[in-house]
Order: structure tokens, then C-alpha cells, then sequence
């Protein structure tokens, strides 16, 4: 889960990392009272999970409370690259004499973690890996050993900090690690981190990814859940604990397994070629057991896309009898018939695995008026793609 | 012989008292494998199907001569269940466990690499099977037979339909990696293991989008592999950013997508599939002359 500044920049006052003062506002309103409170030159950012706000004009000074509150009306609800304002952060301007950056992650390649740290802040660090590699240190970090001021102090030399601002730096990398460990992060990253004039280290701006597989011990995570930016179909599937991604086509997809879900959509989307570029519209793992509730659930989400046109279920069965899936699909209907969902859209089945041939004559038997069973992923994605084309030129 | 498990690879199973443990011990049982004891704390003395019980691995390694552990322990104890077996110095380590914190995941991995005894597979993965042999983990018994063709691959379903589309002509050894984004065990072990295994003649590799493992996979391939690998990338039409399934597949930018891993396999000879069906149909293609 990626978070927005604000969220990031309370992680970092939590763990000691100094800042400057400010909140964030949904409204003029608050951004005039917040203004107020810190006096003085404020700065406007707009809270985007996207770069490139600066350009778009999402970030801006203001002098005074009134000021802060025209340019907070501005910016709320402006669109930057497909994201909609709906939260300023309103915080104090400080003056910059340098910008420097810093960072952990995870490193899947060395299955471990990496520092990087670099005098050159303030812009984009891929920048500077690509044009002035030299100028960027990348340490590893041992997830066993993490990072004290030892550590810290051969990442901050490594990256030839001047000696002024050195132990500040270190201070902030080991609070910066604490940060990364304490709330489960892989990633966090300050860019930039400033020197103001008085020699002070501030950290500006600030980015934070946070494990998801880690939730279960950390209280408040549902707090940084971001409803607003979150597909409403998303929100809904993530109520039944589906495990779906809303795309932009035409075929609802349901399987099992996310690798073989990830390759139905690709090949759904190559058979759409063929009939003026048909889509997957979305990704939906119902998971090994594929039970009739959990088919319900998802048939439920996938129908309730008003873009989809046809249905696509693609099962192998494993360890569960595809008979059994076959039972799941057709009760999956029933329940939803006798809860009022409209069921108009067809419904392609393929079947595969384990009890196959007993399992697509239960289907077969069964003679439902939406589905058809197709033997192979290639074929019924052709057929799928065919279906949700003819319904989308009908209407 | 196969790599990693074969008819001598005597299995204890983490977690063998819960619900998916008892399960998937039966499973292996009954295709097999040789189950000789489970571990739960606490639960010494007691048995599942006949098969002991005991406190921790070291006993259970000391009174069965297990030496492969399958984990099902939940996320929140996974940790503490591995560095256990690997404490115990037990050969393989095979995490089925899905949701487990990526710092955990960091952790006992590096303790693995400190200790060095023991080869961890996973987590959030299948497993591994050499048909008609032994099986490790939850993957299908019954949906292929034995072979020459080795398998390695991030996804289950996927190994699964694979396995299954090629049953005529057979597996050494099929592994499940798991979709992590920290695994024990990567696409280069198991190639470098399947070149070396005397009754493996072909490799199908299957991957799937985030990080780069492909990408040094098909390097790998390049300098050291002499076998024909057939090769299957999924997620060509995952958006950027999102995580899709697995933890550890999400395209970050431009990094991860699966045209760089396809044209990175290819560049090195790997014939790719544009399906998994038509990758079986390289395969069998490769096989049958």
C-alpha cells in the first residue's frame, strides 16, 4: 500500500524525524486555520499518489491565511494525471539551502534491503542514477543485522554528506530504518531532505510503502485505507475479501490462481484483437477451493461492472474436482437469481483439470440459458471476446 | 533422480495438526510420499493417521531421519517455524505458507544463507513434486506422470495446467517458487539443478510480472544452460502499479513488465509462448522431435 505525504510525514514525526509543522485540510476553510496557526510563508501541496504535481501546478506558496485559502480552493478537486484532489497539506515554507536524498527498500534481487543516499535531492533519483551514478550510493543492508549509527555512518560517507550536516544524517538514517522495520514498510524515501540556512536537516517531502502481508500487526491500517482514490467496485470486492483489480474492458474474468488469472486476461486480450479490441476488464482470484459462495461473491462483482459485457470463468482444478466447481458455478447463479441480481450477460465456463469430462456435463446437463462451456483457455477466450463484442455493437 | 525430492526424501510436515496441514499430509500420503512425522508445539505424543507428532524438528528429525520440512503455519508464526528447521539443519524448507511479512521472509532467508544447511522453497508457493516419486506441498498428485521434463515456475495454477497439458510426456521434477517478492529459491536454482540432474533432457520456465528474476534468469540461461528451455510470461496486460494476485507481482514503472522478460528470454534463444497452451504445444514439439 502506497501512502500519500501526509500519511508518510506522520509515520516520520512518529519516529522523531524532524519535519516541519503543518496538516492537512480538506477544505479552504481548514487550510486558512492551519495557515493561521503556523504564521508566516506556508506552502499548498496537493495529495496525489502520482509525481509530477509541481508542473501541474499542484503545489503552491501562499503569504498569508486568506492567500493560503484561495490557492487550497484551486487545488482541491484539480485532476493531476487522472487523480482528483481531495487533500491539501498545508504546511510551514521553509528556506532551502541544499536538497539531499535518502532511501531504504527491499531488494528483490539480493533478497535483502538497499540504502541509497545521495547530495543530489530535489529531483528524480532515477534521474540521477541514470546521468550521474556517481553520484548516488546504494548500500546494502543486511535484514538481519539492519542499520545503526555504524551502518548509517558508512551509507552517509558513502555519499560524501558534508561534514557539517554528517551526524544529523546519521541520526536521521537510523530513525529512517526504524521507520522502515517498526511499520513494516518496503520502501521509504525522503526526497527532498533540506538544509535550511540555520544548518538545520529538515525532511520535505516524503514516500512510504507499506507491506500489506503485515496488517494483521499493526492496529489503524484500515485508517490509511484510501477510499476516495480506490475504484468503488475495488472497495466492494475487498468486503467479501476478494482478491479483484478493476481494469478497463469488456470481459469480467474469474479464475483461480493469480498467475493463471494474470494469463487469462493477457489471453483474452490477444483473442480481442480480432474483434476490434475487446479487454479484459478486470482481474478476480477466487483462489484454490473455488466454493459456490465464493463463485457468488465474484460473479456478483464481476456483473455489477456496468462495462462488462460477458463473463469469462477460467478454473483448473487441482485439488478441488471440477465437478464440484461445476456444482459452485450453478449455485452461484441460483443464490444470485434469488437475491434479484439481473443476470442477462452470458457466461463462458472452461473448465480444466481434475474430474474435467464430469464436470462440463454437470454444466451441460444443466442447460443454463447464460453459459456455455468451452474445452481450452484459448478457445474460450475467443468465444468470450466474440460474445462481449456482438453485446457491446447491440447497444 | 529428480532434483531436490525423490523416493528417499523422508518428509515432516510444520503445522501437520491443522486444518490444511492434516489435509494436505493425507494427500501426500496417499500419493506416496513418505510422511514420517509432523511438528506442533505442544503436541508431543499425540499422531495424525498414525504418524507422530512431536514438540519441535530437531526431535523430529532425530527420531524419524526426516530431512524435508513442509511449513503450513500461519503468517503470524511462520518465522519462528522456519529458523527453527533451519536451527535443526534440515535439507529442505518448503514454505507453503501465503501472507507472510516480507521482513519476516527477509529474516530467515538470511539466516538461511548465515547457516547454510538448509535450501528454503517459497514462501506462498505449492510446493515441489517429482512424479512418482515424492511430493512436498499441496500440488496435484494425480494430474501427470513421471518424465524427463523439468518445471519451474512462480505460479501454481499455472504449474499445474502445464503439468497437466503435458501429462503424456511426463516431469523429473516440477517446482513451485512461490509469488513473493523475497523467495528461497529462485528460476536460476532450479535451472542450474535441472542442467545438472542426469534425467531431466528439457526445462519449461514460467514466470510472471515484478523484479527482474526473468531477466537474470534468461542471463543465467545464456551462459550456463545447454538444455532447451521452453519459456511462458504472464501479466502482459497488468496495469502499472498494481498488485495483481501474488505479493510479488506488480510492474513498478518501467521495471517488471513482461515484454522485458519476454525479450529477454528470447534474446538468449528461450522459445517463448504467447499461452501457456501454446507453450506446452513448444514443448511437446521439442520432445517429440
Amino acid at each position: 500500500m502506497d501512502l500519500y505525504e501526509y500519511q508518510a510525514r506522520h509515520l516520520f514525526r512518529k519516529h522523531q524525524i524532524p519535519g516541519t509543522p503543518g496538516e492537512v485540510c480538506s477544505t479552504a476553510a481548514a487550510a486558512h486555520e492551519v495557515a493561521r496557526k503556523i504564521g508566516g510563508q506556508v506552502v499548498v501541496k496537493a495529495q496525489v499518489k502520482t509525481g509530477g504535481r509541481g508542473k501541474a501546478g499542484g503545489v503552491k506558496l501562499a503569504q498569508t491565511p486568506d492567500e493560503a485559502a484561495a490557492v487550497a480552493t484551486a487545488i482541491l478537486g484539480m485532476n493531476i494525471r487522472g487523480h482528483t484532489v481531495h487533500r491539501v497539506l498545508v504546511a510551514e515554507a521553509s528556506d532551502i539551502a541544499e536538497e539531499y536524498y535518502v532511501s531504504f527498500l527491499l531488494d528483490r534481487a539480493n533478497r535483502a534491503f538497499l540504502a541509497m543516499a545521495s547530495t543530489a535531492g530535489g529531483v528524480e533519483i532515477e534521474e540521477v542514477a541514470a546521468t550521474r551514478p556517481q553520484d548516488l550510493a546504494m548500500i546494502r543492508v543486511d535484514a538481519l543485522l539492519g542499520v545503526d549509527v555504524h551502518k548509517a555512518t558508512e551509507i552517509v560517507d558513502a555519499a560524501n554528506f558534508p561534514p557539517a550536516v554528517r551526524d544529523q544524517v546519521i541520526a536521521i538514517m537510523v530513525q529512517l530504518w526504524n521507520v522502515m522495520v517498526d511499520e513494516d514498510a518496503t520502501l521509504v524515501e525522503v526526497n527532498p531532505l533540506v538544509l535550511t540556512p540555520n544548518g538545520t536537516v529538515l525532511a520535505l517531502d516524503g514516500k512510504v510503502t507499506l507491506d500489506d502481508n503485515a496488517n494483521y500487526r499493526h492496529a489503524g491500517r484500515a485508517d490509511f485505507v484510501d477510499r476516495e482514490g480506490t475504484d468503488p467496485i475495488e472497495l466492494r470486492a475487498k468486503e467479501f475479501e476478494l482478491n479483484y483489480v478493476k481494469l478497463d474492458g469488456e470481459v469480467g474474468i474469474i479464475g483461480n490462481g493469480a498467475g493463471l488469472v494474470m494469463s487469462t486476461l493477457d489471453v483474452v486480450a490477444y483473442a480481442g484483437e480480432e474483434f476490434g479490441g475487446i479487454k479484459p476488464a478486470n482481474f478476480l482470484d477466487i483462489g484454490g477451493g473455488a466454493s459456490a459462495t465464493v463463485m457468488a461473491n465474484g460473479l456478483n462483482i464481476v456483473l455489477s461492472d456496468p462495462e462488462v459485457q460477458a463473463v469469462l470463468v477460467n478454473v483448473f482444478g487441482g485439488i478441488t474436482s471440477c465437478a464440484a466447481v461445476a456444482e459452485g458455478v450453478l449455485q452461484a447463479l441460483e443464490m444470485l437469481k434469488s437475491e434479484g441480481v439481473p443476470l442477462a450477460k452470458p457466461i463462458v465456463c472452461r473448465i480444466d483439470g481434475n474430474n474435467a469430462v464430469a464436470g462440463r456435463r454437470i454444466l451441460t446437463e444443466a442447460n443454463h440459458p447464460l453459459i456455455e462451456i468451452v474445452e481450452t483457455m484459448d478457445d474460450a477466450a475467443h468465444r468470450v471476446a466474440e460474445l462481449a463484442a456482438a453485446r457491446k455493437a447491440g447497444q | 533422480m529428480a532434483i531436490w525430492l525423490d523416493t528417499d526424501s523422508l518428509i515432516l510436515v510444520q503445522g501437520m495438526t491443522g486444518s490444511e496441514g492434516t489435509k494436505h499430509t493425507r494427500r501426500m500420503v496417499a500419493s506416496g510420499a513418505r510422511v514420517v512425522a509432523g511438528v506442533t508445539p505442544g503436541k508431543a505424543g499425540q499422531d495424525v493417521d498414525g504418524i507422530p507428532i512431536f514438540d519441535d524438528v530437531q526431535a523430529a528429525m532425530a527420531a524419524t531421519g526426516a530431512n524435508v520440512s513442509v511449513v503450513f503455519v500461519p503468517p503470524k508464526f511462520a518465522k519462528v517455524a522456519v529458523i527453527e528447521a533451519l536451527d535443526a539443519n534440515i535439507a529442505l524448507a518448503v514454505v507453503i505458507t501465503e501472507g507472510i511479512p516480507v521482513h519476516d521472509t527477509a529474516q530467515f532467508f538470511q539466516y538461511s544463507q548465515n547457516a547454510g544447511a538448509t535450501r528454503i522453497i517459497g514462501p506462498n508457493c505449492p510446493g515441489i513434486i517429482s512424479p512418482g516419486q515424492s511430493s512436498a506441498g499441496i500440488i496435484p498428485t494425480d494430474i501427470t506422470r513421471a518424465g524427463r521434463i523439468g518445471l519451474v515456475s512462480k505460479s501454481g495454477t499455472l504449474t499445474y495446467q502445464m503439468m497437466y497439458e503435458l501429462r503424456d510426456i511426463g516431469f523429473s521434477t516440477c517446482v513451485g517458487i512461490g509469488g513473493d517478492p523475497i523467495i528461497g529459491t529462485t528460476h536460476i536454482d532450479c535451472l542450474q539443478a535441472f542442467q545438472d540432474d542426469p534425467e531431466t533432457d528439457a526445462i519449461v520456465m514460467i514466470g510472471e510480472i515484478g523484479g527482474d528474476a526473468e531477466e537474470r534468469a534468461a542471463a543465467y540461461i545464456g551462459e550456463h544452460i545447454t538444455k532447451p528451455v521452453v519459456g511462458y510470461v504472464a501479466g502482459f496486460t497488468a496495469p502499472e502499479g498494481k498488485t495483481m494476485g501474488h505479493a510479488g507481482a506488480i510492474v513498478s514503472g518501467s521495471a517488471g513488465t513482461a515484454i522485458a522478460k519476454q525479450e529477454a528470454l528470447e534474446a538468449v534463444g528461450v522459445k517463448v509462448g504467447r499461452t501457456p497452451s501454446a507453450t506446452a504445444r513448444l514443448m511437446r514439439e521439442l520432445m517429440q522431435g
